[in-house]
Order: structure tokens, then C-alpha cells, then sequence
């Protein structure tokens, strides 16, 4: 029976994002049914739904982190110190860029458990800790790559249009989908999924099963830092350059795609896929919008209606 | 006692969900001034019953007569309007609010448009002393005792001008004195003319305080009787089949070691230098009043609360226990007092509860979940404690409170655990499952685990233990071998200290 229930939640969002396409592809069907906007489409996702996987993590066990959108910046910030700055070659850099992300969710992680600090406030003292670091490493000023070869084509090329050049998939889409996966089968198949599941269902009832809670929390927001660098890299290759004031509210866009892939706040249950096809129902309505010349301003309104009622559908489904 | 008149009468109540029918053709008659006990297994439909009469459920079919008069109740505020209340088994409080805020919530009274709190205490004293109860009307509800607490809810109901007030388990979370309490306020509110629909596993309860009892079972009611009836014809009828008592063997006591020894164990006002050992085999049963500290003692030798001095040994091996991963690593399973928060992640499936404390012995590549051998690993204790669910994916939260607590036993059971800690194994649950709960213990002593039961139940405390232990005031006051102790001897010594 839960198996079911997954599977309808995600059909309903999955129907969402069906009827959505259809709806652009048919009112513009010569700018918004092309391949050059649907890779766009594509292309533009990965940054949100990158962080949106890290979120789900979190979420799951019922915490929330709101330094994700800092946290892609920190990171970009580090590739460029380490890339840019120190000429570090991308095989040392890139992990290095990733551990220090994973370092970021681990002192997050530790905050909240071992000085018993909220998720929600812990996270909020590192966002801005981690947007004052960024400035202060940085001067400022954004940190390009031009200098380094090859950083660009992580998030730009496409290697798979060089098999088939008639599916020019960027790079960034291609690692976008492949962090999902690994990350749908962290969260469904293995002992961290399963914890982070129970925690969020009952956190005293997994600490009296003899499990250490306060352990696995802090894995689990490392494990999203590290989610984030991986978004961090993504977003500063397809800039071809860190940008230190950007980011903040990535976190609340990455939440909303969560959120309307059917991940419960309450914790206890959501799924990779379901943040997936939030991610894209977000970044499908805003390019649509756009192509209908929608101002920046209703934009914006109608996005936040549509979480707002996307919601309150899967609430409805689940009495 | 002047002639009692009919206050409601339901019959030939109906009612059915997808797939189950939870109501056949039931009918309940209560009188004016009448504790009227409602009993059953779980499952047996009295708490459908209640809750259409309490207007959270519709019938299907059926007349309800309140007064004589038919009434259609559909809703939770029509139910109040026409004076039937409910009160919950779960307090539905506002912790921060005073228990006057709290019994006038949502009819505040005003003055000008703003709270006249001195009018809502005023009334709210009124009100506690019509049931002589003596409860400060400003007192933060969150700081009382469930006692208490269960009081106001009372209070709250009669406020209302409840001709019919409904409890459910009203004791479960009560002790002795507390229960003198609210019975002293029940035989006040029956005097009054209040009909009570009275619900509870507790037999020795329902023979002080009931009038009559009906008894349902499988949806129907299937008897009415006065509550003098005795016991063992109650309880044939509720399962409809003869319950066998069972104890396990005593067993020999040239063991070396004991699986399980504590020594000076403290932590607090409640565990006071606690030192106590069980054998292999051998059930342990921890009596005291309410807050004597069995749950502390227990709680702080699992680790779950951390102890401030004392030494554990199992096998004797001496263990540190820091936290609860220490204790189950050294094979000790803790069933909690409180399955629904402590015991069971209640939103996930069965086999998800029952492999948790042991996920890491059914991983493959030391990561991914052998879901093979999870399910392997959940089907075979639950055809062993033969948990009755529709699947293994069935959510936790759907069984019976029986089988829930089943769960968790077999959650122990398959982390191999050989000393179990039992705090309260059969509150909430029903005659039926209790019989087989106590003798699923005997059989786990039987295979030669070493086992504690915490209980305030007196009768399943001789039922069960080899060796009972009594607690007072976080001290072990005083141990009685388990074929000579009494109510009588076990009492004497739980309130020795006071």
C-alpha cells in the first residue's frame, strides 16, 4: 500500500509536468516545442534540482537547511580559490571542492546535534556564515575561470551529443540525473535512506532502537553539503566564473521543488523523483512564462500560487 | 435509588469502511445516572460505537433516541450541542493555556469585545468545585499531572452541560490515589444524573465503578449485563473462548553468571542505588506505585537516559552504557511505556519497524539493504509472533495496539537481544492479546533470555514473574519469590516508604 501511494504521488506530479508542456507546447508551439528551449529547460534545472536532491535528505528526516543556496556559492567560491586562484589541477580541486561542502553540512549537522541548536536556526546562522565567508574570501568580486581548461565544459559540453549529435544534451543535465539516481538509491536502498526515513518518522523511536541518531544527522547534512558542491560546480562551470553575491534564495527555490514533488516537511517520506519532476515543473513554468512574455513580476505571482495550490492538491490526495 | 429513566438508546447501528465492517446491528441502552462499562477486544467496534454517537463517525443504519427523541448526529458540535461529550484517551489540551482558558476555549466569555479573564476564572472555580475538584483555575495546564489534566477535560465537558459524557481509558495514566480521585468525581457526576459510557481493559475498575456492562464483539454488542457478573463469564464472552493461564518453568538457579547485574545504579530522585540481577530464564516483574521510578530504572540501564553512577553487567562482563547504542550492542532490548512515541515509527511499513535496530546485519557490500533478507528476516518473526497483518509493507500505525507491541518485540528478537525489557507490555491492549502476549514472555523465558516486566497491573505482575522486585521512591524496597507474593504483600511494600 505505501508502495502504491508513492507511486500515485508521483503520477500526480509527474501529470502535473505533462500538462504543463502541453499546455506551453500548445499555445507556442514554435519557440517552446524546440530542442534548443527544451535542452534550455534542461539546462536551467540542474542548479535547483542538484540542491533540491540535497534538500530532500534533510527533509526526510523531518529538518530543513536553509544555508543549501549559500552553500552552492561557498563551494563555487572554493573551486575558484583552488582552481582559478591556486592552479590546483580539476582532479585535486573538484574533490576538494566537494569536501568542503560536505565539511560545511557536517558543522551543520554537529550544530544541531550536539548543541542541540533548530535545524531551521542553525542552518540560518551558517547561511549567513557561509555568505560572509564567500564575500571575504572573494573580496567581492567574482572569481573567473577563463584560465582553467575544461572547467567550462563540465557544465556546457556535451558528450553525449558527440555520440549523437542529434541529442545535444549538456554535461550538467547528464551529471543532474545521474546525482538523482545515485541519490534515489542512497535514500531507497540503503541503511542512511532507511534511517533518515525513520528518523523523520520518529526520531526517539530509532535512538531507542539503539541507532546513533546524532551520528547519522550529521552524515545526512554532510552528505547534502556535499550535494550542494556538486551544484556548485554546476552553476559556476555554466557561468565560467564564482559569483560571491549570489545564491541566496536558491534555497527556498530548491525547497519548493521538494516540496511540490510531494516530500512532506513533517518528515518520514518523499522521494528523489518526486523532487526531480518539481524541479522541472518550476523551471518549465518560468521558461514558459517567459516565452509568453509573462513580466518578471506575474512571473513570480503566478509561481507562487502554483506551489501554493500544488500543495494543497497533495494534501487533498492524502485525505 | 429512585427508578432510572432511558437517556439514549441506539439501535441496530450500522456501520461499515472500505473493507471492514466495524458495526452489525448493535444496540446500547444508557441510563440517567448510570456508569454503563462498555468492554471488548480491539477491534470489537466500541470505539465506533462511541464516536458516532460522539458524531465523529455517521451511521449507516440505525436509530439513536436521546431523551426518547430521535437524533440525527452529524457532527462533533451537533453531538455537543445536544450534551454528549467525549474525552479522549489522548488529553486534547493546550499545554500553555490555564486550565480556565483551556475549559472555555473557543466560548471565551468577553466584555466589549475583550476577554473578561476575570469572569473565565470565576467561572471556570465554579465549575471545579461543583466536582470538589481543587485545581487553581490560572494554573498552566502543561505543568499538572495527567491526573489533573484529565480533570479539566472533565471540567471542560460539563461545562457544556454534557448529559452524556463518554471515557475512554480514562485510568490508563493514572495511579491508585488518582484513580480514587476521578472516581469520587464520577460517582458526583452520576448522582447528577449523568450518564457515562464507560471504557476500559481493566476489569477491577469496571467491578468498582460500573453499573452495567455491554459487551461487543466483532461489531455487534452481544450482551448486557449487570457489572457484578463474574469475571471469567465477562471475559468468555468478549473472546468467545476459554483463556489458559500460563507461567514458565522456574529455572534452575545453578546458572554462574547472571545474564543480567546492576549495581548502585542512580540517576536522580527516581533510581536511588538500584542494584538487582536476572538470570537466564528467569522473568523479573518490577511492581511500585506511579512514580515509584521502574520506568526511570529501566530507562537508565538502556542508555536512553544517562545514568549519574552504577555498574552494568551482562554475562558477566561489565558493559558502559552512554546511550542506547551501548545497551543493544550488549543484546538488551527495551520495549517503552509509550509504543505510539517511543517504540514504533508508526508511519513506516512492518518490515521497515522490524529490521530496524538489526539494518546493518542484512546489508550487502556493507551498504545497500538485501531486501531479501529483510523480508526473510521480518516474515519469519511475524508468522513466529504471529502478527496479524495484511502484509509486511502494511504502515505500523493501521494494526491493533496488540499487534503493534508485537512488532516491537520482534524487533528485538531479531537483533537477537537476550535480555528484554518489557515497560508495561499489555497497557491498551485487549484480554485476548494480553493472553498471548504473556505467553509469547513465557516462551522467550522458556528459550532462556532473561527478562524484566514493568507493571502496574497487580495481576499480570503474579501472573508473570518468577521473582518480583518492588519499587518505592526509586528504591528497591523489598523482593518476594513469584508463587507467595499477594496484592496484599506486593502493596504493603510499594508504599512502604510513605
Amino acid at each position: 500500500m505505501a508502495l502504491m501511494q508513492k507511486g500515485r504521488q508521483q503520477l500526480l506530479a509527474f501529470g502535473s509536468l505533462a500538462a504543463l508542456v502541453m499546455v506551453f507546447g500548445f499555445l507556442r508551439p514554435d519557440t517552446f516545442l524546440t530542442t534548443e528551449n527544451l535542452i534550455g529547460i534542461l539546462q536551467a534545472t540542474t542548479v535547483t534540482g542538484v540542491l533540491g536532491i540535497a534538500a530532500t535528505f534533510v527533509i526526510v528526516t523531518s529538518g530543513i537547511d536553509l544555508s543549501i543556496g549559500v552553500l552552492m556559492t561557498f563551494t563555487a567560491v572554493m573551486a575558484g580559490l583552488f582552481l582559478a586562484r591556486l592552479g590546483w589541477p580539476l582532479s585535486v580541486g573538484i574533490p576538494a571542492t566537494l569536501l568542503m561542502g560536505a565539511a560545511a553540512g557536517c558543522t551543520s549537522g554537529l550544530v544541531i546535534t550536539r548543541l542541540r541548536v533548530a535545524p531551521f536556526i542553525a542552518t540560518l546562522g551558517m547561511m549567513m556564515v557561509l555568505k560572509g565567508l564567500s564575500l571575504i574570501i572573494t573580496g567581492a568580486r567574482p572569481i573567473y575561470f577563463s584560465e582553467v581548461e575544461g572547467y567550462e565544459d563540465i557544465s556546457t559540453g556535451s558528450m553525449l551529443g558527440q555520440w549523437l549529435p542529434g541529442l545535444p544534451v549538456p554535461n550538467g543535465v547528464v551529471i543532474y540525473l545521474l546525482v538523482a539516481l545515485v541519490a534515489s538509491l542512497l535514500l531507497n536502498r540503503t541503511a542512511l535512506g532507511r534511517y533518515a526515513q525513520a528518523l523523520g518518522s520518529n526520531e526517539e523511536a530509532v535512538r531507542l532502537s539503539g541507532i546513533d541518531v546524532g551520528r547519522w544527522k550529521v552524515i545526512i547534512y554532510a552528505l547534502g553539503g556535499g550535494v550542494c558542491a556538486i551544484a556548485g560546480l554546476l552553476g559556476s562551470s555554466r557561468l565560467n566564473s564564482a559569483q560571491p553575491a549570489l545564491g541566496q534564495g536558491y534555497e527556498l527555490e530548491a525547497i519548493s521543488a521538494v516540496v511540490i514533488g510531494g516530500t512532506s516537511l513533517a518528515g518520514g517520506s518523499g522521494t528523489i523523483l518526486g523532487s526531480v519532476i518539481g524541479a522541472f515543473i518550476m523551471s518549465v513554468l518560468v521558461n514558459g512564462l517567459r516565452i509568453m512574455s509573462v513580466a518578471d513580476e506575474w512571473q513570480l505571482l503566478l509561481t507562487g500560487i502554483i506551489i501554493i495550490i500544488a500543495v494543497y492538491v497533495d494534501r487533498l490526495r492524502q485525505t | 435509588m429512585q427508578p432510572m429513566d432511558v437517556l439514549l438508546s441506539a439501535s441496530g447501528l450500522d456501520k461499515a469502511f472500505p473493507g471492514v465492517v466495524a458495526l452489525r446491528d448493535a444496540r446500547f441502552e444508557l441510563r440517567a445516572g448510570e456508569v454503563h462499562a462498555l468492554m471488548g477486544e480491539n477491534g470489537a467496534g466500541k470505539s465506533t460505537l462511541v464516536k458516532i454517537l460522539a458524531g465523529v463517525h455517521r451511521r449507516d443504519a440505525g436509530e439513536v433516541l436521546l431523551a426518547g427523541q430521535a437524533v440525527d448526529i452529524d457532527g462533533p458540535a451537533e453531538a455537543q450541542a445536544l450534551g454528549i461529550s467525549i474525552i479522549h484517551q489522548e488529553l486534547q489540551l493546550m499545554p500553555h493555556l490555564t486550565a480556565a482558558q483551556n475549559v472555555f476555549i473557543g466560548r471565551e466569555p468577553s466584555r466589549f469585545g475583550w476577554l473578561d479573564e476575570r469572569r473565565l476564572n470565576r467561572d471556570a472555580a465554579e465549575l471545579f468545585q461543583r466536582i470538589h475538584l481543587d485545581i487553581d483555575p490560572t494554573t498552566p495546564v502543561g505543568t499538572m499531572t495527567v491526573a489533573r489534566q484529565q480533570m479539566v477535560e472533565i471540567a471542560k465537558a460539563l461545562s457544556r452541560a454534557s448529559r452524556v459524557l463518554v471515557m475512554d481509558e480514562p485510568t490508563s495514566a493514572l495511579n491508585d490515589l488518582e484513580i480514587a480521585e476521578l472516581f469520587k468525581v464520577i460517582d458526583k457526576l452520576r448522582s447528577e444524573g449523568v450518564g457515562i459510557i464507560y471504557i476500559s481493559h481493566r476489569m477491577d475498575e469496571i467491578q468498582r465503578i460500573a453499573d452495567r456492562i455491554t459487551v461487543m464483539r466483532d461489531g455487534g454488542t452481544v450482551g448486557t449485563m449487570p457489572a457484578s457478573t463474574p469475571l471469567p463469564q465477562v471475559i468468555a464472552l468478549m473472546v468467545g473462548r476459554e483463556l489458559a493461564a500460563t507461567r514458565s518453568p522456574v529455572p534452575d538457579s545453578s546458572d554462574a553468571a547472571p545474564a543480567l547485574e546492576v549495581k548502585g545504579l542512580s540517576r536522580g530522585r527516581l533510581v536511588r542505588d538500584v542494584s538487582f540481577a536476572v538470570k537466564r530464564g528467569e522473568i523479573v516483574a518490577f511492581a511500585g506505585l506511579m512514580g515509584a521510578g521502574r520506568t526511570e530504572v529501566m530507562r537508565t540501564l538502556f542508555g536512553a537516559d544517562r545514568a549519574e553512577s552504577g555498574e552494568i553487567f551482562v554475562h558477566g562482563k561489565q558493559i558502559r552504557v552512554r546511550g542506547p547504542v551501548d545497551a543493544v550492542a550488549a543484546g538488551i532490548g527495551y520495549l517503552p511505556e509509550d509504543r505510539k512515541h517511543h517504540g514504533l515509527a508508526t508511519g513506516m511499513d512492518v518490515e521497515s519497524n522490524i529490521t530496524l535496530p538489526s539494518l546493518s546485519r542484512c546489508l550487502r557490500a556493507g551498504l545497500l539493504i538485501d531486501r531479501q533478507a529483510c523480508a526473510e528476516m521480518a516474515t519469519r518473526f511475524v508468522e513466529r509472533l504471529r502478527i496479524r497483518t495484511p502484509s509486511n509493507h502494511q504502515i505500523a500505525r493501521l494494526l491493533s495496539g496488540g499487534n503493534q507491541q508485537k512488532v516491537v518485540i520482534a524487533k528485538w528478537l531479531a537483533r537477537e537481544c537476550d535480555v528484554l525489557i518489557f515497560d508495561e507490555p499489555t497497557r491498551g491492549i485487549d484480554v485476548g492479546a494480553k493472553a498471548e502476549i504473556y505467553s509469547l514472555l513465557a516462551a522467550l523465558a522458556a528459550e532462556g533470555r532473561a527478562i524484566i516486566v514493568v507493571s502496574s497491573e497487580l495481576p499480570e505482575i503474579l501472573q508473570l514473574g518468577h521473582r518480583i522486585l518492588v519499587m518505592c521512591e526509586g528504591r528497591i524496597a523489598g523482593e518476594l519469590p513469584g508463587e507467595h507474593a499477594t496484592q496484599e504483600t506486593i502493596m504493603a511494600l510499594a508504599t512502604a516508604w510513605h
